[in-house]
């Protein structure tokens, strides 16, 4: 049985329908792709997945578990991160508080509104050791609005990972770097490969080809195509669109 | 926060400012002032910081929270009046009908944000105030609940005598060292953070694990319960409680207050802004009855040029104040 597993959603905004009896399933430890022009449907199939949106129908499960409809702070909770398409950080906190704030070991001092918030060793370790993660140990004290737009995507990451996730969803972790920064990116996601199962929305097909166990073809909120990246580089929809060039 | 390092519990800058506020009594009436001014300004300024918990710390524009200082007020009176004369039964019940109104509050508007958030505030707002004016019975209506008491601090082996305005004035400075030596423990404990991180993206907050909701609830209820608490300290202060402090222009005082003082920039802005607001309405209204005018110039000028206010003059790295409802009401993607 797959980590995740998405059968047949399907959701309409007013009388325009979204998404359209999309089935996905993710196999533990491996990186999943899902690719598709702009508007396809991707970025509103996360949100569906992560909680942001209940689907009409269909049904969400993750490690056997019905997860369809519920909050995304409760989604996360069971082990699901996802970092975003438009960088979605913390600004005024330094990167260091990015990190730790989403600590589960935070999560659990919630309630704690007398002690020091980060007075447990453990806990600015365990910040510490995912900002090392991503590359980011040197900028701990830097306040995360003032990092340049690289690195705040390696913060985005960051923050996703500082939730100890079973299964992280990238939307489009590339978006706006130069090809020093994706080239650093891609050596964070082969990193990661193995540590955590891994979804990721990508626009850049070389990146994406060069990481991806499997990928899904989403268009006109469909599953259009699936299968290996080499099994898709022969794919006649693939080859015949834009998408298809890198083939 | 610089990463892992514990903020100290008491720091110079707070016990100079105790300190400091402890020599007015000595020196306010040969400045031409009175001793009351001085008990006014801290009851203002506690109400302010707590206040400030919702507006500067959690980014949640409240425009109705003179209710729940009304609430304290009353509470402090008809506990006084109908149940026990105690100084500290009194109080606890002004902390406690506050924060029954607050919760009752909380419990629908915790999951709106931005302007829907505002808009509710105030429309509650308006419904404590006309309620209080309303219940004659109970509240007295317009003509307020009179006869409340200065009552006496029972201290087991002594008891201290708070008629007098300077007896009162270091009364009420205890409490205002107490609320905000917890306000600065709460801002930088655990929960603090967290409203902090809902503050700057609520989104994120929720799809890293948190419960939004909750906090913004469990905050506003402790910001009305601090707020009633001053609420109460007022009503002892001037032997009444009266529907106005509940009205939607009391409400924007404190708005003022804290905006004028700093609070979105800096954790004493409110304080600095309480003693401003209370200045003009008196060095300004002894010249002229349209201070609110001359006062209200003053918050146009420091939302144009010095948006951070008064208290981020002190700051030694100037900081933008990020409005509240900017933040709220983001788009999260």
């Amino acid at each position: 049985m797959a980590l995740f597993e998405a059968h047949e959603l399907h959701l309409r905004f007013g009388d325009r329908v979204v998404l359209e009896d999309i089935s996905l399933s993710f196999e533990a430890g491996r990186l999943s792709g899902i690719m598709g022009p702009n508007g396809a449907g991707k970025t509103t199939c996360f949100n569906v997945l992560t909680g942001r949106y209940k689907p009409d129908r269909g049904r969400v499960l993750f490690d056997g578990a019905d997860i369809t409809g519920r909050s995304p702070q409760a989604i996360a909770r069971l082990g699901i991160a996802r970092s975003f398409q438009l960088m979605n950080l913390f600004d005024e906190f330094t990167v260091f508080e990015n990190v730790a704030i989403a600590l589960p070991a935070t999560r659990a001092r919630g309630r704690n509104a007398l002690g020091h918030a980060y007075a447990d060793p453990a806990l600015v370790a365990e910040a510490h050791e995912i900002l090392d993660t991503v590359g980011l140990a040197a900028r701990a004290d830097d306040i995360a609005k003032a990092l340049p737009y690289g690195e705040r995507r390696a913060l985005e990451i960051a923050v996703a990972l500082a939730c100890r996730p079973k299964l992280l969803f990238l939307d489009e972790p590339t978006a706006g770097l130069g090809s020093d920064g994706r080239a650093r990116l891609a050596e964070l996601v082969r990193r990661l490969k193995g540590q955590v199962t891994l979804v990721m929305i990508e626009h850049d097909m070389e990146f994406l080809f060069s990481l991806a166990d499997d990928i899904s073809v989403i268009h006109w909120g469909q599953v259009i195509a699936h299968g290996s990246p080499t099994e898709l580089r022969t794919n006649p929809w693939v080859k015949n669109s834009n998408l298809g060039k890198l083939a | 926060m610089q990463a892992g390092k514990p903020v100290p519990t008491l720091t110079p800058a707070m016990i100079a400012i105790w300190l400091a506020l402890a020599t007015v009594p000595l020196w306010i009436e040969h400045v031409g002032l009175y001793q009351y001014l001085g008990v006014e300004i801290l009851i203002f300024a506690t109400y302010a910081m707590a206040y400030n918990l919702v507006l500067g710390h959690s980014g949640l524009p409240s425009f109705g929270h003179g209710a729940f200082f009304g609430l304290g007020a009353y509470g402090f009176g008809l506990a006084q009046l109908n149940l026990v004369a105690d100084l500290w039964f009194c109080l606890g019940a002004a902390v406690v009908v506050a924060s029954a109104g607050g919760a009752i509050v909380a419990a629908f508007i915790s999951h709106r944000r931005g302007i829907y958030y505002s808009l509710l505030t105030i429309a509650f707002g308006q419904v404590f105030w006309f309620i209080a004016i309303k219940s004659h019975a109970i509240t007295g209506g317009e003509d307020g609940l009179l006869k409340i008491a200065r009552l006496p601090v029972r201290l087991g082996v002594a008891t201290i005598d708070l008629t007098g305005n300077v007896s009162l004035f270091y009364f009420v400075l205890a409490v205002f060292v107490a609320v905000t030596l917890l306000l600065w423990r709460l801002v930088h404990s655990p929960f603090g953070r967290i409203l902090k991180a809902i503050k700057q993206n609520e989104t994120r907050a929720r799809f890293v694990g948190y419960d939004v909701w909750r906090y913004k609830a469990a905050v506003l209820v402790l910001s009305a319960g601090l707020s009633g608490l001053a609420g109460g300290l007022f009503a002892m202060a001037q032997a009444s409680a009266f529907p106005d402090v509940m009205s939607l222009h009391y409400s924007g005082y404190i708005v003022m207050m804290t905006l004028v003082g700093g609070g979105l920039v800096t954790f004493w802005g409110p304080v600095l802004g309480a003693l401003v607001f209370l200045l003009a309405r008196d060095v300004i209204g002894a010249f002229t009855t349209g201070w609110m005018l001359w006062f209200g110039l003053l918050f146009v000028a420091l939302v144009m040029y010095k948006p951070e206010g008064l208290g981020g003059l002190f700051l030694r790295t100037p900081r933008k104040p990020v409005p509240p409802l900017a933040v709220a009401s983001a788009p999260a993607e």
